[in-house]
């Protein structure tokens, strides 16, 4: 009886992934969640701090926290999870291919759900590469999963909420942030964030970037160069600041190869981090078997990948005639929320460019 | 170094196994990755390039990059970040691809 339910292969264990592994099998589906984590969960570990938002959306609940209530929902949910497996390629027909050292495998799925995230980026100077360079992500999966100090007094380069929120973790590390570095002529995350900074007497440089990393076998010291109005170097304003770590918050891109090898369409959204996807208001892609949630969708925060997880994970079940009845009603509370998250100052920006997004799905579907 | 008191995570698990880095026997945590362990001894060069010998250490953390590459239990290219410490286990710093008679100093 069980092998004639429609099978749904969720890949990417995140807050998007499980998400839409919790909505499927409660509707209905037979539930294939694949993550090349030897741990679920994807980056909500290592969020420790208060998420933001109404009470609905978790706010002032911890990442660690929401990431235990879903993988505890997942687990009654009935879904399968398959851990330590990289799917490395996918077909337009639904054959998700996934390999470990196990050997590999595929299955032929009715639905994917591709939930991948993103990738951090990064910036190329001289010494980048030298040990103690790393990616703020990096700091915080040490300071925070594992819980060991990558260095003593670190560079922050980028001033987003990932830098500023990963500053002050360092700092409850026990870490001494030397510099924060923003590019631009102002701070580019939460205020309240960066308040915290200044009450902590970091030192912000603001329209600087960072020129060179020195050392000999590891960061010794970070070289600062002053930035013009047009983000050229200034000559002559070099600044020496003596660090051990640099890290770098700037910006992440979505990681969208297994959507390309689907053949969905891909569109341009620079507010959301670079290429996505291109999907409707279900989450669907172009190719009708494929939906997205989370980062590859566009970047944006763990309470928003949850949400269209969960929108991916409805809508995915009721194309395949599972939870019909219900699935209107879900799916616009989910909308709801969306939006919701998608509000104020900040959100707005990010409202509009997937509004940008679905308003090309239409195109798609007319060619 | 491994961090102590930590105002909201409290105290962190304390080493209860150990591991060979390059011959030398360093404390580990079970299960933690390979790196974690090798960052709190103090060791940041994890290999060595190919062509010009320069060092690398850990870069993404979360097995994307390859930086953190190292021979582990005799078998190269192994991404330490992502590599769970058992008792042990025989880490050795890489160069180049990991291959013994390509090894220089």
């Amino acid at each position: 009886m069980t092998e004639k339910k429609p099978l749904i292969a969720v890949v990417g264990a995140g807050p998007a992934g499980l998400s839409a592994a919790i909505e499927a099998s409660r509707a209905g589906a037979r539930v294939l969640l694949i993550d090349e984590n030897q741990k679920p969960g994807g980056q909500l570990f290592k969020q420790i701090h208060k998420f933001f938002g109404s009470e609905a959306h978790k706010a002032g609940t911890r990442g660690v926290e929401i990431g235990r209530q879903l993988l505890a929902e997942t687990q009654a949910s009935g879904a399968e999870v398959k851990l330590g497996w990289p799917v490395y390629g996918v077909y337009p027909d639904g054959r998700v291919v996934y390999g470990s050292s196990q050997g590999a495998k595929s299955i032929l799925a009715d639905r994917v759900v591709l939930a991948a995230g993103a990738t951090e980026n990064c910036l190329a100077f001289e010494g980048s590469t030298l040990p103690g360079v790393m990616t703020a992500g990096a700091a915080q999966t040490f300071i925070n999963e594992h819980r060991v100090l990558p260095g003593q007094r670190v560079v922050m380069v980028g001033s987003g909420n990932v830098g500023l929120i990963i500053c002050y973790q360092l700092m409850q590390a026990g870490a001494q942030i030397a510099a924060l570095v923003e590019a631009g002529p102002a701070i580019g995350g939460y205020a309240v964030h960066a308040a915290k900074l200044r009450r902590a007497g970091v030192p912000v440089y603001l329209s600087h970037t960072v020129h060179r990393a020195l050392g000999q076998d590891r960061v010794e010291q970070v070289e600062l160069a002053a930035l013009d109005e047009r983000f050229q170097k200034v000559e002559g304003s070099l600044k020496t600041v003596e660090a051990d770590t640099l890290c770098m918050a700037v910006g992440l891109t979505p990681m969208v190869e297994l959507a390309a090898l689907a053949g969905c369409a891909l569109t341009e959204s620079p507010v959301l981090g670079g290429t996505v996807p291109v999907h409707n208001p279900d989450m669907r892609t172009t190719n009708p078997r494929y939906y997205v949630a989370g980062d590859i969708a566009g970047v944006e925060e763990a309470s928003t990948a949850i949400e269209e997880g969960r929108l991916a994970g409805i809508a995915a079940a009721e194309s395949l005639g599972l939870g019909t009845a219900d699935a209107p009603a879900k799916k616009a509370a989910v909308r709801e929320s969306l939006a919701a998250l998608r509000a104020g100052t900040f959100g707005a920006k990010r409202f509009t460019a997937k509004e940008a997004i679905l308003a090309q799905f239409g195109k798609e579907a007319a060619i | 170094m491994r961090i102590q008191n930590h105002p909201i995570l409290g105290e962190a698990p304390q080493p209860d196994t150990y591991i060979y880095f390059d011959g030398k026997q360093i404390p580990a945590v079970t299960g933690e990755p390979v790196a974690a362990a090798l960052l709190a001894a103090g060791v940041h060069t994890f290999r060595h390039t190919a062509k010009t010998g320069q060092p690398r250490g850990i870069f993404c953390g979360i097995g994307r990059c390859n930086d953190c590459k190292m021979i582990v239990d005799g078998v190269p290219n192994t991404r330490t970040c992502v590599t769970p410490v058992r008792e042990g286990m025989e880490v050795r710093t890489q160069y180049g691809l990991g291959e013994e008679e390509t090894a220089h100093d």
